[in-house]
Protein backbone atom coordinates (compact mmCIF):
# COMPACT_ATOMS: atom_id res chain seq x y z
CA UNK A 1 0.00 0.00 0.00
CA UNK A 2 1.32 3.45 -0.82
CA UNK A 3 2.52 5.42 2.09
CA UNK A 4 0.17 8.21 3.15
CA UNK A 5 1.22 11.55 4.51
CA UNK A 6 -0.28 12.04 7.96
CA UNK A 7 -0.68 15.56 9.28
CA UNK A 8 -1.99 16.67 12.68
CA UNK A 9 -3.82 20.00 12.60
CA UNK A 10 -4.14 21.74 15.92
CA UNK A 11 -5.05 25.05 17.47
CA UNK A 12 -2.89 25.83 20.45
CA UNK A 13 -3.99 28.43 22.95
CA UNK A 14 -7.28 30.10 23.62
CA UNK A 15 -8.57 31.53 20.38
CA UNK A 16 -11.90 30.02 19.47
CA UNK A 17 -12.00 30.46 15.73
CA UNK A 18 -11.27 27.35 13.71
CA UNK A 19 -12.79 27.99 10.31
CA UNK A 20 -9.36 28.54 8.76
CA UNK A 21 -7.80 25.39 10.11
CA UNK A 22 -10.80 23.38 8.91
CA UNK A 23 -10.48 24.79 5.39
CA UNK A 24 -6.83 23.78 5.36
CA UNK A 25 -7.63 20.32 6.73
CA UNK A 26 -10.09 19.88 3.89
CA UNK A 27 -7.51 20.97 1.29
CA UNK A 28 -4.96 18.49 2.63
CA UNK A 29 -7.59 15.75 2.60
CA UNK A 30 -8.40 16.55 -1.02
CA UNK A 31 -4.68 16.25 -1.78
CA UNK A 32 -4.82 12.67 -0.50
CA UNK A 33 -3.43 13.15 3.00
CA UNK A 34 -4.74 11.76 6.27
CA UNK A 35 -5.50 14.73 8.48
CA UNK A 36 -5.97 14.29 12.19
CA UNK A 37 -7.90 17.23 13.56
CA UNK A 38 -7.61 17.70 17.30
CA UNK A 39 -9.80 20.69 17.93
CA UNK A 40 -9.60 23.91 19.85
CA UNK A 41 -7.70 25.02 22.94
CA UNK A 42 -4.91 22.50 22.93
CA UNK A 43 -1.81 22.94 25.01
CA UNK A 44 1.57 22.34 23.34
CA UNK A 45 1.90 19.23 25.53
CA UNK A 46 -1.47 17.88 24.29
CA UNK A 47 -0.48 18.53 20.69
CA UNK A 48 2.85 16.72 20.97
CA UNK A 49 1.32 13.76 22.79
CA UNK A 50 -1.33 13.39 20.10
CA UNK A 51 1.25 13.76 17.31
CA UNK A 52 3.32 10.95 18.80
CA UNK A 53 0.36 8.59 19.19
CA UNK A 54 -0.76 9.34 15.65
CA UNK A 55 2.81 8.95 14.29
CA UNK A 56 2.34 11.95 12.03
CA UNK A 57 4.84 13.29 9.53
CA UNK A 58 3.95 16.88 10.27
CA UNK A 59 2.03 19.20 12.56
CA UNK A 60 0.13 22.24 11.31
CA UNK A 61 -0.53 24.87 13.98
CA UNK A 62 -3.04 27.67 13.62
CA UNK A 63 -3.22 30.75 15.76
CA UNK A 64 -5.16 33.93 15.24
CA UNK A 65 -4.84 35.46 18.66
CA UNK A 66 -1.25 36.65 18.69
CA UNK A 67 0.09 33.88 20.91
CA UNK A 68 2.10 32.24 18.13
CA UNK A 69 5.49 33.52 19.31
CA UNK A 70 5.01 31.69 22.61
CA UNK A 71 3.08 28.60 21.58
CA UNK A 72 4.57 27.58 18.22
CA UNK A 73 8.22 27.38 19.42
CA UNK A 74 6.99 25.55 22.53
CA UNK A 75 5.63 22.74 20.37
CA UNK A 76 9.01 22.41 18.62
CA UNK A 77 10.84 22.34 21.96
CA UNK A 78 8.61 19.67 23.45
CA UNK A 79 8.90 17.53 20.31
CA UNK A 80 12.68 17.67 20.65
CA UNK A 81 12.47 16.78 24.32
CA UNK A 82 10.32 13.76 23.46
CA UNK A 83 12.83 12.65 20.80
CA UNK A 84 10.31 13.42 18.08
CA UNK A 85 12.19 16.33 16.54
CA UNK A 86 11.90 14.71 13.12
CA UNK A 87 8.22 15.70 12.94
CA UNK A 88 7.93 18.77 10.71
CA UNK A 89 6.17 21.76 12.28
CA UNK A 90 4.44 24.49 10.32
CA UNK A 91 2.34 27.37 11.59
CA UNK A 92 -0.14 29.78 10.15
CA UNK A 93 -2.64 32.44 11.02
CA UNK A 94 -2.39 36.13 11.81
CA UNK A 95 1.38 36.32 11.83
CA UNK A 96 3.12 39.64 11.18
CA UNK A 97 5.92 39.39 8.58
CA UNK A 98 8.55 40.41 11.13
CA UNK A 99 7.78 37.31 13.20
CA UNK A 100 8.38 34.90 10.33
CA UNK A 101 12.21 34.75 10.54
CA UNK A 102 12.01 34.40 14.31
CA UNK A 103 9.63 31.46 14.06
CA UNK A 104 11.80 29.80 11.42
CA UNK A 105 14.80 30.27 13.66
CA UNK A 106 12.80 28.62 16.45
CA UNK A 107 12.45 25.52 14.31
CA UNK A 108 9.27 25.98 12.30
CA UNK A 109 9.82 24.70 8.81
CA UNK A 110 6.98 26.70 7.29
CA UNK A 111 5.19 29.87 8.36
CA UNK A 112 2.10 31.04 6.54
CA UNK A 113 0.55 34.44 7.06
CA UNK A 114 -2.60 36.02 5.64
CA UNK A 115 -2.88 35.76 1.86
CA UNK A 116 -1.25 32.33 1.56
CA UNK A 117 -3.02 30.16 -0.99
CA UNK A 118 -4.24 26.67 -0.17
CA UNK A 119 -2.04 25.31 -2.95
CA UNK A 120 1.09 26.74 -1.28
CA UNK A 121 0.18 24.94 1.93
CA UNK A 122 -0.58 21.65 0.15
CA UNK A 123 2.74 21.93 -1.73
CA UNK A 124 4.59 22.60 1.50
CA UNK A 125 3.31 19.45 3.19
CA UNK A 126 3.81 17.35 0.09
CA UNK A 127 7.39 18.49 -0.18
CA UNK A 128 8.39 18.53 3.48
CA UNK A 129 6.27 15.80 5.03
CA UNK A 130 6.52 13.36 2.18
CA UNK A 131 8.58 10.32 1.45
CA UNK A 132 11.96 11.94 1.52
CA UNK A 133 11.77 12.40 5.26
CA UNK B 1 11.36 5.92 0.24
CA UNK B 2 11.13 4.35 3.68
CA UNK B 3 8.03 4.96 5.73
CA UNK B 4 8.12 6.85 8.99
CA UNK B 5 8.06 3.60 10.80
CA UNK B 6 10.70 1.75 8.84
CA UNK B 7 13.08 4.66 9.13
CA UNK B 8 14.42 4.04 12.54
CA UNK B 9 14.57 0.82 14.47
CA UNK B 10 14.43 -2.87 13.69
CA UNK B 11 11.19 -4.72 14.37
CA UNK B 12 12.74 -6.65 17.25
CA UNK B 13 13.85 -3.44 18.88
CA UNK B 14 10.43 -1.86 18.41
CA UNK B 15 8.78 -4.86 20.03
CA UNK B 16 11.16 -4.61 22.99
CA UNK B 17 10.41 -0.88 23.41
CA UNK B 18 6.72 -1.61 23.09
CA UNK B 19 6.82 -3.96 26.01
CA UNK B 20 8.31 -1.19 28.18
CA UNK B 21 5.29 1.00 27.44
CA UNK B 22 6.96 3.18 24.81
CA UNK B 23 4.17 5.01 23.01
CA UNK B 24 6.36 6.12 20.13
CA UNK B 25 7.24 2.49 19.38
CA UNK B 26 3.56 1.54 19.46
CA UNK B 27 2.68 4.41 17.15
CA UNK B 28 5.40 3.44 14.69
CA UNK B 29 4.37 -0.19 14.71
CA UNK B 30 0.81 0.75 13.87
CA UNK B 31 2.11 2.80 10.92
CA UNK B 32 4.18 -0.15 9.75
CA UNK B 33 1.06 -2.27 9.79
CA UNK B 34 -1.03 0.37 8.03
CA UNK B 35 1.56 0.85 5.30
CA UNK B 36 1.83 -2.93 4.96
CA UNK B 37 5.58 -2.97 5.37
CA UNK B 38 7.18 -6.44 5.51
CA UNK B 39 8.46 -5.65 9.01
CA UNK B 40 4.87 -5.43 10.18
CA UNK B 41 4.28 -9.12 9.67
CA UNK B 42 7.41 -9.95 11.59
CA UNK B 43 6.28 -7.77 14.47
CA UNK B 44 2.85 -9.37 14.59
CA UNK B 45 4.43 -12.80 14.67
CA UNK B 46 6.33 -11.65 17.74
CA UNK B 47 3.38 -10.23 19.62
CA UNK B 48 0.41 -12.36 18.63
CA UNK B 49 1.00 -15.30 20.91
CA UNK B 50 1.05 -13.14 23.99
CA UNK B 51 -2.05 -11.20 23.01
CA UNK B 52 -5.60 -12.11 24.00
CA UNK B 53 -5.75 -10.86 27.55
CA UNK B 54 -7.38 -7.53 26.81
CA UNK B 55 -11.11 -6.97 26.60
CA UNK B 56 -11.89 -5.66 23.11
CA UNK B 57 -15.05 -3.55 22.90
CA UNK B 58 -16.41 -2.46 19.53
CA UNK B 59 -18.68 0.58 19.25
CA UNK B 60 -20.75 1.03 16.16
CA UNK B 61 -23.81 2.94 15.02
CA UNK B 62 -24.82 5.70 12.62
CA UNK B 63 -22.70 8.85 12.21
CA UNK B 64 -23.36 11.50 14.82
CA UNK B 65 -24.91 9.34 17.51
CA UNK B 66 -22.07 10.17 19.90
CA UNK B 67 -19.76 7.18 19.71
CA UNK B 68 -16.57 9.20 20.22
CA UNK B 69 -18.04 11.22 23.05
CA UNK B 70 -19.28 8.08 24.75
CA UNK B 71 -15.83 6.49 24.41
CA UNK B 72 -14.18 9.55 25.94
CA UNK B 73 -16.51 9.27 28.95
CA UNK B 74 -15.99 5.52 29.27
CA UNK B 75 -12.27 6.12 29.03
CA UNK B 76 -12.41 8.44 32.04
CA UNK B 77 -14.58 5.99 33.94
CA UNK B 78 -12.32 3.01 33.31
CA UNK B 79 -9.21 5.03 34.19
CA UNK B 80 -10.86 5.64 37.58
CA UNK B 81 -11.32 1.90 37.84
CA UNK B 82 -7.59 1.44 37.30
CA UNK B 83 -7.69 0.08 33.76
CA UNK B 84 -5.24 0.90 30.99
CA UNK B 85 -7.32 1.94 28.01
CA UNK B 86 -6.58 1.95 24.29
CA UNK B 87 -8.76 3.41 21.55
CA UNK B 88 -8.67 2.83 17.81
CA UNK B 89 -11.06 5.22 16.08
CA UNK B 90 -11.79 4.59 12.43
CA UNK B 91 -12.99 7.24 9.98
CA UNK B 92 -13.58 6.91 6.24
CA UNK B 93 -11.04 7.43 3.48
CA UNK B 94 -12.24 9.37 0.44
CA UNK B 95 -12.78 6.97 -2.45
CA UNK B 96 -11.83 9.79 -4.82
CA UNK B 97 -8.67 11.31 -3.39
CA UNK B 98 -7.50 8.72 -0.86
CA UNK B 99 -7.43 11.45 1.78
CA UNK B 100 -9.24 11.45 5.11
CA UNK B 101 -10.21 13.72 7.95
CA UNK B 102 -9.81 11.86 11.22
CA UNK B 103 -11.79 13.83 13.75
CA UNK B 104 -12.64 11.46 16.57
CA UNK B 105 -9.83 12.80 18.73
CA UNK B 106 -11.62 16.12 19.05
CA UNK B 107 -14.01 14.46 21.52
CA UNK B 108 -11.22 12.72 23.36
CA UNK B 109 -9.02 15.70 24.20
CA UNK B 110 -6.91 15.72 27.37
CA UNK B 111 -6.50 11.95 27.48
CA UNK B 112 -3.23 11.80 25.54
CA UNK B 113 -1.07 12.98 28.40
CA UNK B 114 -2.03 9.96 30.47
CA UNK B 115 0.68 7.29 30.02
CA UNK B 116 -1.94 4.57 30.50
CA UNK B 117 -4.12 5.72 27.63
CA UNK B 118 -3.36 5.40 23.92
CA UNK B 119 -5.62 6.80 21.22
CA UNK B 120 -5.04 6.24 17.53
CA UNK B 121 -7.08 7.51 14.59
CA UNK B 122 -7.21 5.31 11.55
CA UNK B 123 -8.53 5.77 8.03
CA UNK B 124 -10.34 2.90 6.31
CA UNK B 125 -8.08 3.11 3.20
CA UNK B 126 -10.70 1.37 1.13
CA UNK B 127 -11.46 -1.51 3.49
CA UNK B 128 -15.19 -2.22 3.78
CA UNK B 129 -17.28 -2.93 6.85
CA UNK B 130 -16.58 0.23 8.83
CA UNK B 131 -13.08 -0.85 9.81
CA UNK B 132 -9.57 -0.64 8.36
CA UNK B 133 -7.55 -3.68 7.37
CA UNK B 134 -5.02 -2.73 10.03
CA UNK B 135 -7.51 -2.14 12.85
CA UNK B 136 -7.26 -5.40 14.73
CA UNK B 137 -3.53 -5.79 14.19
CA UNK B 138 -3.24 -2.37 15.80
CA UNK B 139 -5.35 -3.70 18.69
CA UNK B 140 -2.69 -6.40 19.19
CA UNK B 141 -0.05 -3.67 19.38
CA UNK B 142 -2.01 -1.82 22.05
CA UNK B 143 -2.34 -5.05 24.01
CA UNK B 144 1.42 -5.53 23.86
CA UNK B 145 1.79 -1.94 25.07
CA UNK B 146 -0.10 -2.97 28.21
CA UNK B 147 -3.65 -1.88 27.51
CA UNK B 148 -6.16 -4.21 29.15
CA UNK B 149 -9.25 -2.63 27.62
CA UNK B 150 -9.37 -1.51 23.99
CA UNK B 151 -12.25 0.36 22.37
CA UNK B 152 -12.63 0.09 18.61
CA UNK B 153 -14.85 2.78 17.13
CA UNK B 154 -16.14 1.95 13.66
CA UNK B 155 -16.89 4.40 10.92
CA UNK B 156 -20.40 5.78 11.32
CA UNK B 157 -22.20 2.69 10.14
CA UNK B 158 -25.52 2.25 8.46
CA UNK B 159 -27.26 -1.06 8.33
CA UNK B 160 -24.93 -3.82 7.29
CA UNK B 161 -21.46 -3.10 8.67
CA UNK B 162 -21.39 -6.06 11.00
CA UNK B 163 -17.77 -7.23 10.86
CA UNK B 164 -17.03 -5.55 14.17
CA UNK B 165 -19.23 -8.10 15.98
CA UNK B 166 -17.15 -10.96 14.65
CA UNK B 167 -13.91 -9.41 15.83
CA UNK B 168 -14.60 -7.64 19.12
CA UNK B 169 -15.49 -9.43 22.36
CA UNK B 170 -18.31 -7.07 23.20
CA UNK B 171 -20.21 -5.02 20.65
CA UNK B 172 -22.01 -1.83 21.65
CA UNK B 173 -24.54 -0.41 19.22
CA UNK B 174 -25.01 3.32 19.79
CA UNK B 175 -28.23 4.84 18.57
CA UNK B 176 -30.05 8.09 19.24
CA UNK B 177 -33.70 9.12 19.53
CA UNK B 178 -35.73 9.75 16.40
CA UNK B 179 -33.26 8.04 14.08
CA UNK B 180 -35.87 5.82 12.51
CA UNK B 181 -39.24 4.31 13.13
CA UNK B 182 -40.03 0.76 14.22
CA UNK B 183 -39.62 -0.57 10.66
CA UNK B 184 -36.03 0.70 10.43
CA UNK B 185 -35.32 -1.00 13.69
CA UNK B 186 -36.89 -4.27 12.58
CA UNK B 187 -34.51 -4.57 9.64
CA UNK B 188 -31.69 -7.06 9.76
CA UNK B 189 -28.07 -6.13 10.22
CA UNK B 190 -26.45 -3.74 12.62
CA UNK B 191 -29.32 -3.76 15.08
CA UNK B 192 -28.87 -7.48 15.58
CA UNK B 193 -25.24 -7.46 16.59
CA UNK B 194 -25.21 -5.65 19.91
CA UNK B 195 -24.29 -7.17 23.24
CA UNK B 196 -25.26 -3.79 24.63
CA UNK B 197 -27.44 -1.08 23.15
CA UNK B 198 -27.01 2.54 24.11
CA UNK B 199 -29.53 5.21 23.23
CA UNK B 200 -27.40 8.33 23.50
CA UNK B 201 -28.64 11.95 23.43
CA UNK B 202 -31.55 10.83 25.60
CA UNK B 203 -32.21 14.46 26.46
CA UNK B 204 -33.75 14.79 22.98
CA UNK B 205 -37.39 13.94 22.40
CA UNK B 206 -38.35 10.44 21.31
CA UNK B 207 -35.97 8.55 23.59
CA UNK B 208 -38.69 6.41 25.16
CA UNK B 209 -39.93 5.24 21.76
CA UNK B 210 -36.40 4.38 20.65
CA UNK B 211 -35.68 2.40 23.80
CA UNK B 212 -39.02 0.59 23.59
CA UNK B 213 -38.56 -0.28 19.89
CA UNK B 214 -35.07 -1.59 20.51
CA UNK B 215 -36.20 -3.66 23.45
CA UNK B 216 -38.73 -5.42 21.21
CA UNK B 217 -36.36 -6.39 18.43
CA UNK B 218 -33.25 -7.42 20.32
CA UNK B 219 -32.71 -11.06 19.43
CA UNK B 220 -32.24 -13.80 21.98
CA UNK B 221 -29.19 -15.29 20.34
CA UNK B 222 -27.29 -16.04 23.45
CA UNK B 223 -29.12 -17.92 26.21
CA UNK B 224 -27.03 -16.53 29.02
CA UNK B 225 -26.96 -12.84 28.10
CA UNK B 226 -29.90 -10.60 27.42
CA UNK B 227 -28.50 -7.43 25.76
CA UNK B 228 -29.52 -4.42 27.85
CA UNK B 229 -30.74 -1.13 26.39
CA UNK B 230 -29.19 1.77 28.28
CA UNK B 231 -29.75 5.50 28.14
CA UNK B 232 -27.00 8.09 28.14
CA UNK B 233 -26.32 11.75 27.57
CA UNK B 234 -22.63 11.25 26.91
CA UNK B 235 -21.86 14.94 26.45
CA UNK B 236 -22.87 15.46 30.09
CA UNK B 237 -21.60 12.14 31.38
CA UNK B 238 -25.09 10.97 32.31
CA UNK B 239 -25.66 7.22 32.35
CA UNK B 240 -22.04 6.35 31.61
CA UNK B 241 -21.36 4.37 34.78
CA UNK B 242 -24.10 1.80 34.08
CA UNK B 243 -22.63 1.30 30.60
CA UNK B 244 -19.20 0.66 32.13
CA UNK B 245 -20.76 -1.74 34.65
CA UNK B 246 -22.52 -3.70 31.93
CA UNK B 247 -19.34 -3.87 29.85
CA UNK B 248 -17.56 -5.40 32.81
CA UNK B 249 -20.47 -7.76 33.40
CA UNK B 250 -20.40 -8.91 29.79
CA UNK B 251 -16.66 -9.62 29.94
CA UNK B 252 -17.26 -11.58 33.13
CA UNK B 253 -20.07 -13.47 31.44
CA UNK B 254 -17.94 -14.31 28.38
CA UNK B 255 -15.20 -15.68 30.61
CA UNK B 256 -17.47 -17.63 32.96
CA UNK B 257 -19.81 -19.15 30.37
CA UNK B 258 -17.26 -20.42 27.87
CA UNK B 259 -18.75 -18.07 25.27
CA UNK B 260 -15.36 -16.37 25.00
CA UNK B 261 -13.84 -19.46 23.40
CA UNK B 262 -16.74 -19.61 20.93
CA UNK B 263 -16.21 -15.99 19.96
CA UNK B 264 -12.44 -16.37 19.71
CA UNK B 265 -12.99 -19.21 17.25
CA UNK B 266 -15.40 -17.07 15.21
CA UNK B 267 -12.85 -14.27 15.23
CA UNK B 268 -10.06 -16.61 14.15
CA UNK B 269 -12.19 -17.84 11.27
CA UNK B 270 -13.07 -14.31 10.11
CA UNK B 271 -9.43 -13.26 10.30
CA UNK B 272 -8.15 -16.37 8.55
CA UNK B 273 -10.60 -16.03 5.69
CA UNK B 274 -9.65 -12.39 5.32
CA UNK B 275 -5.93 -13.20 5.39
CA UNK B 276 -6.35 -15.94 2.80
CA UNK B 277 -8.09 -13.59 0.39
CA UNK B 278 -5.41 -11.00 1.00
CA UNK B 279 -2.61 -13.54 0.53
CA UNK B 280 -4.12 -14.72 -2.75
CA UNK B 281 -4.13 -11.14 -4.05
CA UNK B 282 -0.60 -10.60 -2.82
CA UNK B 283 0.67 -13.75 -4.59
CA UNK B 284 -1.11 -12.76 -7.73
CA UNK B 285 0.48 -9.34 -7.63
CA UNK B 286 3.91 -10.88 -7.13
CA UNK B 287 3.74 -12.86 -10.39
CA UNK B 288 5.54 -11.55 -13.44
CA UNK B 289 3.48 -9.16 -15.56
CA UNK B 290 0.68 -9.29 -12.99
CA UNK B 291 -0.40 -5.72 -13.59
CA UNK B 292 -0.61 -6.27 -17.35
CA UNK B 293 -2.58 -9.51 -16.91
CA UNK B 294 -4.90 -7.84 -14.43
CA UNK B 295 -5.54 -4.90 -16.78
CA UNK B 296 -6.24 -7.33 -19.60
CA UNK B 297 -8.65 -9.26 -17.40
CA UNK B 298 -10.48 -6.10 -16.37
CA UNK B 299 -10.80 -5.16 -20.03
CA UNK B 300 -12.30 -8.56 -20.91
CA UNK B 301 -14.89 -8.24 -18.14
CA UNK B 302 -15.73 -4.63 -19.04
CA UNK B 303 -16.25 -5.60 -22.71
CA UNK B 304 -18.32 -8.61 -21.64
CA UNK B 305 -16.01 -11.09 -23.31
CA UNK B 306 -15.92 -13.14 -20.10
CA UNK B 307 -17.68 -13.07 -16.75
CA UNK B 308 -15.92 -12.06 -13.58
CA UNK B 309 -15.87 -15.48 -11.91
CA UNK B 310 -14.37 -17.25 -14.90
CA UNK B 311 -11.69 -14.59 -15.18
CA UNK B 312 -10.88 -14.80 -11.46
CA UNK B 313 -10.55 -18.59 -11.64
CA UNK B 314 -8.27 -18.23 -14.64
CA UNK B 315 -6.02 -15.75 -12.89
CA UNK B 316 -5.72 -17.94 -9.80
CA UNK B 317 -4.85 -21.12 -11.73
CA UNK B 318 -1.21 -22.15 -11.20
CA UNK B 319 0.99 -20.85 -14.00
CA UNK B 320 2.23 -23.23 -16.64
CA UNK B 321 5.96 -23.72 -16.42
CA UNK B 322 6.71 -24.06 -20.15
Amino acid sequence: MAKKIRVLMAKPGLDGHDRGVKVIARALRDAGMEVIYTGLRQSPDDIVAAAIEEDVDAIGLSSLSGAHMTLFPKVVQILKKKKAGDIVVAGGGIIPPEDVPKLKKAGLKGVFGPGTTLQEIVDFFQKNAGRSR
Amino acid sequence: MKSRAARAESPAKLVASLRTGDKRAAARLISLIEDDEPEAREVLRHIYRQSGRAHIVGLTGPPGTGKSTLISRLLQEFRKRGRNVGVIAVDPTSPFTGGAILGDRVRMADASLDPNVFIRSMATRGYPGGLALATFDAVRVLEALGMDLVFVETVGAGQSEVEIAKRAHTTVVVEMPASGDAIQILKAGILEIGDLYVVNKCDLGGADAMVANLAIVIPDRDKGWRPPVLRTVASEGTGVKPVADRLEAHWQYLNDSGELAVRERARAETELRGALAEAALRRLAARPASERRLRGAIERIARRRADVRTVAEGLLRPRQTH
